[in-house]
């Protein structure tokens, strides 16, 4: 059945091709950084964390936003989502892929990445990140092969696969909540200190997750046949807009919590993600990110309202385009404003604003086409399998 | 030379293991603090009870205004003995004592209408030694731990580079070797200008900072800023335990009165000022 991913028209070896490039232009980029040291990066002593982290942190959610398609099949016996189902197993499996590489990419001593093993610390929230995405990778390639080997042999998935599926559900809230509590357990960083961070997560993986998975899934239609169906797509479009309407609404709870209580540790980084703030010692305004947080609001609520209207008017065209408006607005707020925003102003009120450098952008890339590149092996694979038992049916 | 390596090594293992031993145990056995755990009783302002040794300085801040250029002598004493670079560029910046404006190292008080003298001050920051530091707990491979002396330290060969750490630390006390700090510039000088071979070196890609010159304290001597400051103006920084009430800095804290940088956030630094 693996040796299906071999066969392909020029479209899938372009791709994949194009893929392998960037791939190979990140691994360069990666060893530019691993001789160098992370110096090669814009982080320095005040913004110690850039794209690497929030890429991950970004990703953790479009791995845990596979379970609005899973928990409604599953769960709710939901028959429409069949076919996209494994899509959103898949998807988290290339997500998580993503996220640990992001993650290696970022440690200053990669060789000794084993030593979060031989020293275990369970006070440590990283301790069970590491096992939550370990496990939950370890999850999905489970219950993804089992259910995709059944179907291919034409056979309902075995019995003892079910609770490790119905694992899997709470498995991908705590994964997204995990990586939250990283941020919102630390004092001193008000911008992460919040309650409603984990939440607010979980709203925004749930919306661009989904997202994600129609825009592939619509380029399959066109590319590879593979038809989603339009019950399924409706009921995405319900999932996607009621998630991104829940991210708004947290979000407007952090402002109101901010601007209301008029504590300056809670302004601070609002200001300068949305208006700019001046460092006081220098009299310098620093709005780097102004532009796109300002963006981020702006395709949110555009991208939102062209979803309701394209399941109106049954248009493909607009539901893409509503989809990408929101998956590109939530990797604004997330995979940009959150952890860039939180380490302004610094400890001692100084503001240092970041930039990646060529070296950086070139390893997220790099991590990012590998994550395609598996992702795509694996949307082959399922088109393949879902074609042969579909031929399969015909034939009885 | 080398002698003295060895012995920091095994001091640093030492108490590595002990920093895991206390974990494994509970709060209880936390030597300096069971405060490091448990929630404070009245607030963050709260401090625990005192139990063992916790180490601390007292800053006048006056003796430094008064004395300009002791702040700098005391940076340059701690971070030549200590080998730390200088890479001369703030992004790769790594330093363990250092000075800022009262707004800046006091961001929480008022410094409406303060008169100037305060306002153009240079305040020495460095380490709190925090008796409730919150990377500690961070730390995903126990580098970062405390001694028994209430001292937070740091393994530099454990660390795995991740700077969770300094994403919790409060003070921006802590700084990330971005690049070797044992190379050279592009003219050719070393970023450590004399090279102090009675202290390790750091190799890249690994976080560091005060140590409250644990390995000098050890033998009952003051730390080196301290020690450096006090030659220039007596008491201008006073070294002892906090929690002795017979020592001299004890009586010191409750005869004068002294602040603490962001104590609202309840990791008791122990780390005073007197303004």
């Amino acid at each position: 059945m693996v040796e299906k991913i071999l066969k392909g028209n020029g479209l899938y070896w372009g791709w994949l091709s194009l893929l392998l490039m960037i791939m190979g232009a990140g691994a360069v980029s990666y060893l530019v950084q691993f001789n160098y040291g992370l110096g090669a990066t814009g982080m320095s002593r005040d913004v110690t964390w850039g794209i690497y982290i929030s890429q991950f942190t970004f990703l953790v959610g479009v791995a845990a936003g596979g379970l609005m398609l899973v928990l409604p099949y599953y769960l709710h016996d939901y028959k429409s989502f069949g076919r996209i189902t494994i899509l959103g197993e898949f998807m988290a499996i290339a997500a998580i892929v993503m996220c640990l590489m992001f993650i290696i990419a970022d440690l200053g001593q990669p060789m000794r990445a084993t030593n979060v093993l031989l020293h275990p610390s369970p006070r440590s929230m990283l301790f069970y990140d590491m096992i939550v995405l370990n496990g939950y990778l370890f999850l999905n390639v489970l219950c993804g092969a089992v259910v995709l080997v059944s179907e291919y042999k034409g056979i309902k998935y075995p019995n003892w696969i079910k609770p490790f599926i119905y694992l899997s559900i709470p498995w991908a809230i705590s994964i997204h909540t995990v990586t939250a509590f990283l941020y919102s357990g630390l004092a001193g960083r008000h911008f992460w200190l919040t309650a409603v961070l984990a939440p607010r997560f979980l709203a925004s993986a749930f919306a661009a997750g989904p997202a994600l998975l129609l825009i592939i899934a619509l380029i399959m239609e066109r590319t590879a046949g593979f038809d989603v169906g339009r019950t399924a797509k409706n009921k995405l479009v319900t999932i996607i807009g009621y998630a991104a309407i829940l991210n708004f609404f947290l979000l407007g709870c952090e402002i109101f919590t901010g601007y209301y209580s008029n504590m300056p540790g809670h302004m601070h980084t609002l200001d300068y993600l949305f208006f700019g703030l001046v460092d006081h010692s220098t009299g310098i305004m620093h709005n780097n990110l102004v532009p796109f947080m300002r963006a981020f609001v702006v395709m949110g609520f555009a991208g939102i309202a062209l979803l309701f209207i394209s399941r109106k008017a049954k248009s493909d065209a607009m539901l893409g385009t509503a989809c990408v408006l929101i998956f590109v607005a939530f990797w604004i707020d997330k995979g940009l404003g959150l952890v860039l925003g939180g380490f302004v102003p610094s400890p001692m009120e100084h503001v240092v604003e970041y930039v990646p450098t060529v070296v950086e952008i070139g390893v997220a890339l790099g991590v990012w086409a590998t994550g395609f590149f598996v992702l795509t092996l694996l949307y082959k694979l399922v088109v393949v399998v879902k074609r042969r038992s579909e031929d399969l049916l015909e034939i009885n | 030379m080398d002698n003295t390596r060895r012995k920091f090594l095994k001091l640093a293992g030492l108490t590595a293991a002990a920093g895991v031993g206390t974990t494994l145990l509970g709060s209880k056995a936390m030597a300096s603090g069971g405060g490091g755990h448990a929630a404070p009783a009245h607030g963050g302002h709260a401090e625990v009870a005192p139990t063992g040794t916790r180490y601390g300085i007292v800053i006048d801040t006056g003796k430094f205004h008064d004395n300009p250029g002791l702040a700098q002598k005391c940076q340059d004493v701690c971070h030549s003995y200590h080998n730390v670079p200088d890479f001369g560029n703030p992004k790769d910046e790594i330093k363990w004592i250092w000075t800022d404006k009262f707004a800046n190292v006091f961001p929480e008080h008022s410094h409406y209408r303060r008169d100037e003298r305060l306002l153009s001050m240079d305040i020495i920051a460095m380490c709190n030694h925090c008796d409730n530091p919150p990377y500690v707990k961070a730390c995903p491979t126990q580098a970062t731990f405390k001694n028994a002396d209430g001292a937070v330290m740091m393994d530099f060969h454990r660390c795995i580079g991740c700077r969770f750490c300094m994403a919790a630390c409060p003070y921006g006390a802590r700084s990330f070797n971005w690049r070797s700090p044992r190379g050279v510039d592009k003219e050719g000088h070393p970023f450590i200008k004399k090279y102090n071979q009675r202290f390790p070196s750091r190799m890249r890609g690994v976080v560091e900072k005060c140590s409250l010159c644990s390995w000098r304290t050890k033998k009952g001597k003051d730390p080196l800023c301290v020690e450096e400051a006090c030659k220039t103006a007596s008491d201008a920084m006073i070294f002892g335990d906090l929690n002795d009430k017979n020592s001299k800095i004890a009586k010191l804290l409750s005869s004068k009165f002294t602040i603490q940088r962001k104590p609202a956030l309840g990791t008791h630094p122990s780390i005073f000022y007197i303004i």
